[in-house]
């Protein structure tokens, strides 16, 4: 099957088979990585580079392994500490790494579009490992291959996404994809992180968590971005967690085999109860970060192939 | 002086709301006479207009020339040129220069600057409060004697109302002009786009288009208090129309401008991330738009300007959150206001009763006309010829368009400031 696309900026630009696609691929790695020799040489002898100008440890981590596995040569910047410092501009910076010839290129700025602007400057391909409030693909790939493990399909589905979506770029990927796949979606929290704009999305709204969570069979939480807001969305931590917080009462009007998702890093206690995120029976956050791995090998290999053509 | 006949023109008369075939007498550079259909014989030089479009030249309120501080961006010969090429024989310049034109010193710099290197007409405004920051009025008296037009801060809101309750008043007292940009400031600090779907899916920080609203209606009621006249820079959204026809209705001294970038632009072409449609206030809805252009046609809305606002490449070529606001417009300010005419929402006395006219009558000048009297700033353009902008033929120093690469319709053919052939289209 042939990726018809050149970088993998979002899930906006992707059709549903593409995410098939990537998703079917994903399966075969998640068997890779699971036995005790998890190598392949797919990506030997390309270069990948991993720069993130905004702090992450789960997502580079996952994106270093993914690359390693396939046999790519990984190099890793952490670019808060670099030339941005030095008054150099993104452009600049992503035309002195094109001299340098990568191949892959997995980028994570803290401004929205600007991997978009990077991969218009750049020959290689071009993976968005988050960019603002924009979007997230990978994210939403791992997490749309872990339901559809969890699930046995990846449509018509109740989905729960909860919390902080306004400033959260997985929840904007996720409703994209979930969307695509023709799932009925259910946005959860306070009005000041879940602005009306987000209906003309198709997704239904909830301010009441406990109406909001009934019958679904999905719930996803998000992570309350403390550090995106700039004050005053909600009066305090704890009425939070009182209202939106995933605990177990709340979670008994889910469908009784409802699943429980988190992108990491959690804030126990604040959007979610610390013993419910580790029960096993229901959630299923230590699959995800699986899934990762496996989905960011599944697309890289996808976009890799195409280098290799051009080649 | 020279004298010349202009003959077999499409004279577009803001005044009367007529659009006709007829001649115009120049002398003296001031139109001496003018009539439907043939000219009386005469010696003077003749021009065939071709049947082409004769209208008064644009006056131009709130034009950014980057001097002092960026003349690598804009200086005024560059500036000069492109209005020029864009018909526009009047440009009303911006005090958002660094340092701020907030002296008189400061301001004679620019005038002097301005005659030297410009061959249209250039009135500068000067800005409201020192620095531009909202404190302290400046020597508003000093400023319109040496030859300050109206005041601004520009984009700046003066937040303090006390502040800026006393400089209307002060400047009432000078019947001097304010120009305020209407915007509820904390709201919008930091917005790169109008909230909505588009801003939601890009994950844009945005802003309510009630922002605007809520700073007009502020600035209408100290308009009650004072009795100064004012000027709202750009008016870009429906909720802010009832309040300005109800101030009116009031009989208060108000009017309001918008951007050609509002009328003939919405958020959606903003499209990927696309820095050369970031301006201020952000592009609006596509309903916001409708109702702006019913405005202009209705008279509501007074004023049509380029906001004409030269950035270099670097300040655009960046992710669209940091990037300089503003777009570049002489010379595009025409053909894309005619895209009003040619989707048959504004007829073109309308169009030159926005961008001549209400602006000449608003500073009290005498052009915008073309009667017998008023200065001959004319512009001559075929409204019909299609071309494919290019940005790096525009006479600008920076080529900041949103109108790069897009199909436009009608050029300037020629434009005469006092009598004076100051462009002809090679």
């Amino acid at each position: 099957m042939r990726f018809a696309h050149r970088h993998l900026l979002g899930i906006e630009h992707l059709s549903q088979s593409d995410i098939t696609a990537i998703l079917d691929l994903a399966e075969t790695y998640v068997d890779l990585n699971r036995q005790s020799t998890k190598h392949s040489d797919v990506l030997s002898g390309l270069t990948q580079i991993n720069m993130f100008f905004e702090n992450s440890t789960r997502t580079q981590a996952s994106f270093e392994l993914a690359g390693k596995r396939l046999g790519a040569d990984v190099m890793n910047m952490a670019m808060q500490a670099s030339s941005i410092k030095k008054g150099e501009t993104l452009i600049d910076t992503a035309m002195t790494l094109n001299a340098m010839h990568p191949d892959l290129l997995v980028v994570r700025h803290p401004h929205s579009g600007a991997v978009d602007l990077l991969a218009q400057k750049v020959n290689c391909a071009v993976l968005n490992a988050g960019d603002g409030k924009h979007e997230h693909p990978t994210q939403a790939l791992l997490d749309a291959l872990t339901i559809r493990r969890a699930k046995g399909r990846l449509h018509r589905l109740n989905i729960a996404i909860c919390g902080d979506v306004a400033h959260s770029r997985v929840a904007r990927s996720n409703l994209i994809l979930l969307g695509k796949m023709e799932n009925r979606i259910r946005l959860i929290g306070p009005p000041t992180l879940v602005p009306d704009h987000f209906a003309e999305f198709g997704a239904e709204i909830y301010d009441d968590m406990n109406e909001g969570l009934r019958d679904v069979d999905v719930v996803m939480m998000l992570r309350l971005q403390k550090e995106r807001m700039d004050g005053g969305f909600i009066p305090s931590e704890r009425e939070y967690y009182h209202r939106y917080g995933l605990d177990a009462a709340k979670l008994a009007l889910a469908k009784s085999d409802a699943i429980v998702m988190h992108p990491g890093p959690m804030n126990r206690g604040v959007e979610i109860d610390g013993t419910l995120a580790d029960d096993i029976n229901r959630s299923v956050i230590q699959e995800q970060v699986e899934m990762g791995v496996a989905v960011r090998m599944a697309a890289m290999e996808l976009l890799a192939r195409n280098l290799r053509e051009v080649a | 002086m020279s004298n010349l006949t202009l003959t077999n023109a499409r004279l577009i008369d803001p005044e009367t709301g007529t659009d006709s075939l007829g001649w115009l007498q120049v002398g003296n550079g001031q139109i001496t006479a003018r009539g439907d259909g043939d000219a009386p014989s005469t010696d003077t030089p003749i021009i065939d207009c071709s049947g082409h479009c004769l209208a008064p030249g644009i006056v131009d309120i709130g034009v950014k020339v980057c001097e002092p501080g960026e003349r690598h961006k804009e200086s005024y010969k560059s500036a000069g040129l492109a209005a020029a090429a864009g018909g526009v024989t009047t440009i009303v310049t911006r005090p958002d220069t660094s340092p701020a034109i907030d002296t008189p010193e400061s301001l004679e710099f620019v005038t002097r600057r301005a005659q030297a290197d410009t061959p249209v007409n250039v009135l500068p405004m000067a800005a409201l409060t020192k620095g531009r920051d909202g404190r302290e009025m400046t020597e508003i008296g000093f400023l319109q004697d040496a030859g300050a037009v109206a005041f601004t801060d520009c984009d700046h809101v003066v937040t303090n109302t006390k502040v800026f309750s006393r400089a209307l008043t002060y400047a009432r007292s000078c019947d001097a002009l304010v120009i305020a940009h209407p915007q509820e400031p904390v709201l919008s600090a930091g917005a790169a786009a109008t909230s909505g779907k588009f801003a939601t899916l890009r994950g844009l920080p945005a802003v309510t288009p009630m922002a605007e609203r809520m700073g007009l209606d502020r600035d209408i009621a100290l308009l009650e208090m004072t009795g100064a006249a004012y000027h709202a820079d750009q008016i870009t959204t429906a909720r802010a129309l009832p309040a300005l026809e109800r101030a009116k209705r009031n009989g208060l001294d108000i009017t309001a401008g918008t951007s050609i970038h509002h009328l003939t632009l919405n958020e959606l072409d903003v499209a990927d991330y696309r820095t050369f449609f970031k301006v201020k206030p952000p592009l609006r809805s596509e309903d916001d738009r409708q109702a702006v252009i019913e405005a202009v046609r209705s008279g509501l809305i007074d004023i049509i300007s380029s906001m004409h606002t030269p950035q270099d490449e670097e300040s655009k070529r960046l992710p669209f959150e940091e990037a300089a606001s503003g777009a570049v417009a002489l010379e595009t300010l025409l053909p894309a206001a005619l895209r009003l005419y040619h989707s048959e929402q504004l007829d073109l006395p309308t169009l030159f009763r926005a961008m001549a006219l209400n602006p000449a009558k608003r500073l009290g000048l005498d052009s915008g006309r073309l009667s017998e009297g008023a200065p001959a700033d004319l512009v001559l353009f075929d409204p019909d010829v299609p071309f494919v902008l290019d940005r790096f033929s525009l006479k600008s120093k920076s080529q900041n368009t949103p109108f790069d690469d897009q199909r436009m319709q009608g050029k300037v053919t020629a434009t005469y400031v006092a009598g004076q052939e100051v462009y002809r289209r090679p």
